[in-house]
């Protein structure tokens, strides 16, 4: 199957940025609650940025006057200042505080929405992805977003407040320096957006380099052992210092964009004072402004200074905000192929169950049809072999059966019900697949083996794994059931993992079992021993097994053959293996195979 | 783990920045030398601007009149200083990230040329993340502290120079400055002993936080099959909750701090003008020298914080270079003789006495078996019998803790680099393609043209579906050959060996991907073809137990009986046992219902 064809995850530039950011606030209601109080907060401590000034402008021009200090003034005068500096400075605490937990409890609750959304889509649209992106659409990116909000988007807010009240008391004490500096500043402002698409694609580079040096570095450890059986470690170092030096050199681009962009503004208003003092003395000797307003301005110029210099590196971070905001959302507002009827859904009663396929096709999004006219019945209590060869349909129908994917055309019933009108909650606790690869939580054995039911004791898993005649295995395990199973379960052997994989979904005591080549992994012995047990225990329930071993078909009630897509022979074995056909020609092939 | 700034991380860190510096003389001396000069040339600024004050502003007021030299000579410092000052910043910044970056790209490649040069058994002892790590955010880490660093040496400079010409100007006045700068440093100390646990803290949970997303997106199968999304989603809550309590005690202590260090000098440059006002009055100092102060101390209030960012950061850089230098200190590299082995003809291989554990526990046992050039010999046993380590001390992935391994009479551990995997070709369990093309896979660095490599992968099965594939052997794998099903990763993996015409091929269940149709018609080809070889074979499936000349039986890590097929089906209880099962089943299944069937007659 090809997996762009299946309807991906959105997250693209489907969305204006705009549009993204108002999305994403609908759903952060705590972001919102008491933003208008944080707002006020911030223009109270930006307020603060403009007390020097003012303070020197007084000193000068009223302390000062007449060449004899007038100390008491100025005392008065710099202690109000004092209080209103740490006036502003406990409204930007509180600001502070409440910007962090408004912004970490919103986005605490879009990442867990988020988490719960990647697991109600689909396999097939999970599938459309790496497990890495997703992993980053709930962490990295939501990480971004939070970096944005309390850094670039509060500069953002504190930036064009200083500039705008640095402006108005500028505009109060002389509209012609004003204008002036201005006039300096406004052409960097207008190059500023190209700067950062400058610095942004260098960035890109950067970001690139590093995920190609991080899969190059990879190799020498993932690959460890095939690079040392072809003497491969030359070739292998090249490729990863080539990698390494390629990511060293766009850092360093990078760093140097920014070396260059950065003292710009400094430049520029050094530009703003020289010409201050010159228009000044001009504006000073014709009376128009006084000597501690003149001076003032040389204060006030450097609150430009700051919020210019960072402005590329804030719409860098708002960019990737807005990015990772797209990403997450991309995954909310994907939706669910395969959905839960929840609460409007049916529940099924316990007791065996029977299955029922009603010209049931499928093809992926895209791609030829996979399963085309389907029917069949299969009655409660029985044991059922599905055979065919790899891409024969056989674990599509095990997808449909259930439903991890919905059928193309047709439907899938259980005891007369539309799967599709069946309570997750119910249909899990019914019907429950053992898929091929035992894919193990990192924990104890025992902790894996209760995922299949928590609420289940030690004594039940115990018994549990007993009654698949798995006591022996357990025994010879260092710590039993309080084996450490490792990452993925890759403590123990691919045969070990497939083992505690059908145990724990034996614990979980379905009246359906559905075992994908199960058990393929396993040794002949111990495999052996386990299906002599499940015909046990899954007596009284429906088993349907796809097999890649002759005894299983064998052992089966029936034997639906698969080929091409469309089920060709149902039968028991020992009328198939009479009559030609697909299955007879497998059968040689399996006994060959056997006992060449 | 080191999150605190104490003495003894600060000294530790101060001495692996002393390692940068000697490694980058020359650019940390420029680095340094521009960084001064911004330092300098910030103090340089504010002087300026107060003599302008003094000898143009304040006479052009007071006097009515000025002299168009002094007014150009104001202008032409402002600018020049602040030119000077861009050059040192631009410099500065620029210098610095060459160090940073080169050190990186330094410790990386060094570590990776560790990882190829360590033994496997080294890798055993080391979970895959924490080495990725190591060379990844370790590395990162352990020389992030080098991008603050030549700013803080130029804002010590500066910090100085302004002492210098605050003492000039007026000592009073001096004062005010040394009281508010050592308390912003004291404060912004205090600032990062406080923020740097709970930053390091939060750090963590990110880690976990991802963790579990990885683990159960990776076993979303799991978790749908079992309909486990509700505990999932839980599980991850409860962890992401603790990475928001966690993130809003950093921003407390952020919020706290940072509006106080911001206040602090503020507070000053207000002090400045109190005490100044009271100087002037006393004809101490003139109003030029008191505006250069106070535009001084809004200069330096940003700066000076450099000094706690290199602070912050010696915690973190002191545990990533610990963690660089254990991979960098390991020993117990393989050494290499000198011998070469023949180039022509199947391999004799002999196996004496071989003894391997993995730390304490020993998985074999004197293991002792040979192979006589040209045959066919299988390894069968039960899953955890040590046949996996076998194979790789017979490819030299590891070497025995006792005995030997010969091949052509020759200890493997006396071979030139390289020579063993000239005659020796291991496929392993587990498949690893690298993220390259078809060709590039099967070749691995061989110089083996098109009809060599057509010719392996035909022998491979696998010419079919690479010739569907879009570029045919041109076409990129993807990552870990993510683009390919588990069975053709196998037969890729298979083709590598064979195209080199190895001497010895050994085969871990190399084709348990593999549909059995397939894997008998690969399995017949090699016999067919692989006349020039020696096979050792790892596998239960009865087809290809059933090709070998003989089958070595290993139990529980030791050798339980060597022979025949039939030999040993005749005299080794747990080799018939293992691979008779089915057949015995079946046996007695037919048995109990023709006892049924009886037993219905009867009834």
């Amino acid at each position: 199957m090809s997996v762009e064809d299946v309807q991906g995850i959105r997250g693209s530039a489907e969305r204006s940025a705009l549009a993204t950011i108002r999305r994403g606030l609908s759903l952060t209601p705590e972001f919102r609650k008491g933003l208008l109080g944080t707002l006020a907060l911030a223009v109270v401590a930006t307020v603060g940025k403009i007390i020097v000034p003012i303070a020197v402008q007084q000193t000068i021009d009223t302390g000062l006057k007449d060449g004899t200090p007038d100390v008491g003034y100025v005392s008065w005068a710099v202690a109000l200042c004092a209080a209103a500096v740490i006036l502003t400075a406990l409204a930007g605490y509180v600001m502070n505080v409440r910007l962090y937990k408004a912004t970490e409890s919103s986005l605490a609750t879009l990442r867990v929405r988020g988490f719960r959304h990647v697991h109600d889509l689909s396999v097939l649209t999970q599938n459309t992805e790496r497990r890495g992106s997703l992993v980053s659409r709930v962490t990295n990116d939501i990480d971004q977003i939070s970096t944005f909000m309390q850094w670039g988007g509060l500069m953002i807010i504190v930036a064009f407040g200083q500039v705008l009240v640095a402006s108005a008391l500028m505009f109060v004490y002389s509209w012609q320096l004003t204008l002036l500096v201005w006039v300096c500043f406004l052409p960097l402002m207008v190059a500023l957006p190209r700067f950062q698409r400058w610095l942004s694609g260098a960035y890109t580079a950067v970001r690139e380099r590093t995920g190609d040096m991080l899969a190059a570095v990879s190799e020498s450890v993932v690959g460890a052992s095939v690079i040392r059986a072809y003497a491969s470690e030359r070739r292998t170092a090249e490729r990863i210092d080539k990698s390494v030096d390629a990511n060293k050199t766009a850092q360093i681009k990078a760093q140097t964009i920014v070396g260059f962009v950065f003292p710009l503004t400094e430049i520029v208003a050094a530009v703003a004072i020289a010409g201050i003092v010159l228009l000044g003395v001009k504006l000073g000797l014709s009376g128009d402004i006084t000597a501690g307003r003149l001076i003032a301005f040389l204060f006030l110029v450097t609150l430009f200074v700051s919020p210019l210099q960072t402005a590329t590196e804030v719409l860098n971070e708002a960019q990737n905000a807005v990015a990772g905001w797209r990403r997450v959302l991309g995954v909310i507002d994907t939706p669910p192929d395969v959905a839960d009827p929840a609460e409007s859904g049916v529940e099924l009663p316990r007791g065996p169950i029977s299955v029922a396929f009603e010209d049931v096709a499928f093809a992926y999004p895209g791609g030829a049809p996979v399963l085309r006219e389907v029917s069949l019945k299969i009655p409660p209590r029985s044991r059922i072999a599905v055979v065919g060869e790899t891409g024969s349909g056989k674990t599509t129908f095990a997808k449909l059966l259930t439903r991890l994917m919905d059928p193309a055309s047709g439907r899938v019933t259980v005891d007369g019900h539309d799967l599709r009108q069946v309570r997750f909650s119910s249909l899990r606790e019914r019907i429950v697949m053992v898929p091929q690869d035992g894919f193990l939580f990192d924990g104890t054995l025992e902790e894996n083996i209760r995922y299949g039911r928590p609420s289940a004791d030690s004594e039940e898993i115990l018994l549990a794994l007993t009654e698949l005649g798995l006591a022996d295995w357990l025994e010879g395990l260092p710590a039993g059931l309080g084996t450490p199973v490792g990452q993925r379960g890759e403590s123990l052997s691919a045969g070990e993992r497939q083992l505690v994989a059908l145990a724990r979904a034996y614990l979980a005591d379905p009246d359906l079992l559905l075992l994908d080549e199960a058990t393929s992994a396993v040794d002949p012995a111990t495999e052996v021993r386990l299906a002599r047990a499940l015909e046990g225990v899954t007596r009284g329930r429906t088993a349907i097994s796809i097999a890649h071993r002759l005894s299983t078909a064998e052992n089966a009630d029936e034997v639906l053959v698969f080929d091409a897509g469309r089920l060709v022979q149902r039968g028991p074995h020992t009328e198939l293996v009479e009559e030609p056909g697909v299955y007879a020609d497998l059968h040689a092939s399996w006994v060959s195979a056997a006992r060449s | 783990m080191a999150t605190k700034v104490t003495t003894a991380v600060m000294r530790q860190g101060l001495r692996v920045l002393g390692v940068a510096i000697r490694t980058e003389k020359a650019v940390f001396a420029a680095a340094v030398l521009l960084s001064a000069l911004y330092g300098g040339m910030t103090v340089a600024s504010a002087w300026a601007l107060g003599w302008a004050t003094q000898n143009v502003v304040l006479p052009a007021f007071d006097q009515g009149d000025i002299t168009a030299g002094a007014l150009w000579t104001g202008v032409l410092l402002i600018i020049g200083a602040a030119l000077l000052k861009a050059v040192g910043v631009a410099g500065r910044r620029i210098f610095a990230g060459v160090i940073q970056y080169r050190m990186q790209a330094r410790s990386r490649r060094d570590v990776t040329k560790q990882y190829l040069r360590l033994p496997l058994s080294w890798h055993h002892q080391h979970p895959t993340g924490q080495l990725l790590s190591n060379a990844s955010a370790d590395a990162e880490a352990a020389w992030a502290p080098l991008a603050p660093l030549p700013m803080a040496v130029g804002v010590i400079v500066m910090l100085f120079t302004a002492a210098i010409g605050m003492l000039i100007t007026d000592p009073v006045l001096a004062l005010v400055g040394f009281l508010i700068f050592p308390a912003i440093a004291v404060l912004n100390l205090v600032y990062q002993r406080k923020l740097s646990p709970l930053a390091t803290r939060a750090q963590q949970l990110r880690a976990e936080v991802s963790e579990i997303a990885h683990e159960s997106f990776d076993g979303a199968l799991v978790v749908k099959t079992l309909g486990r999304e509700a505990m999932e989603t839980e599980r991850f809550q409860r962890r992401a909750h603790e990475l928001r309590d966690a993130n809003i005690a950093v921003g407390r202590v952020r919020g706290l701090f940072d509006p106080m260090l911001e206040a602090l000098p503020t507070l000053g440059v207000l002090a400045v003008l109190a005490v100044g006002a009271l100087r002037l009055s006393t004809g101490s100092i003139d109003a030029g020298e008191l505006v250069q102060v106070a535009y001084l101390f809004t200069l330096l209030a940003f700066p000076i914080r450099a000094l706690g960012w290199v602070l912050a950061e010696l915690p973190r850089s002191v545990v990533g270079w610990q963690r660089v230098q254990a991979v960098l200190d390991a020993t117990g590299s393989m050494e290499y003789g000198a011998k070469k082995l023949s180039d022509s003809g199947p391999a004799e291989l002999e196996v004496s006495e071989v003894s391997y554990a993995y730390g304490e526990a020993e998985v074999l046992h004197e293991v002792t078996f040979d192979v006589r050039p040209g045959r066919t010999v299988a390894l069968v046993g039960p899953t955890g019998s040590g046949k996996s380590t076998l194979v790789q001390l017979l490819a030299r992935l590891v070497d025995p803790s006792r005995g030997r391994v010969l091949i052509d009479g020759a200890d493997v551990r006396d071979l030139a680099y390289g020579n063993l995997a000239e005659s020796v070709a291991l496929v392993p369990q587990q498949t690893f393609l690298f993220d390259d093309t078809v060709r590039g896979n099967v070749a691995l660095g061989l110089t083996a043209d098109d009809e060599e490599v057509w010719a392996a992968l035909r022998l491979a099965q696998a010419d079919g579906f690479v010739d569907r594939l879009g570029a045919g052997l041109d076409t990129r794998v993807g990552e870990r050959g993510a683009s390919l099903s588990g069975g053709q990763r196998q037969r890729l993996a298979l083709a590598r060996a064979v195209v080199r015409r190895p001497r010895l091929l050994i085969l871990d269940d190399a084709t348990s991907s593999v549909d059995p149709q397939v894997e008998a018609k690969i399995l017949y080809g090699l016999r067919d073809a692989a006349e020039a070889s020696s096979v050792v074979v790892v596998a239960y499936r009865m087809a290809t137990i059933a090709l070998a000349d003989e089958v070595v039986y290993l139990d529980k890590g030791r050798i339980v009986d060597r022979g025949t097929h039939e030999e040993l089906l005749g005299r080794c209880l747990g080799y018939r046992n293992l691979v008779t099962a089915y057949e015995r089943e079946e046996a007695e299944r037919a048995a109990i219902e023709t006892e049924e069937e009886e037993e219905e007659v009867s009834a």
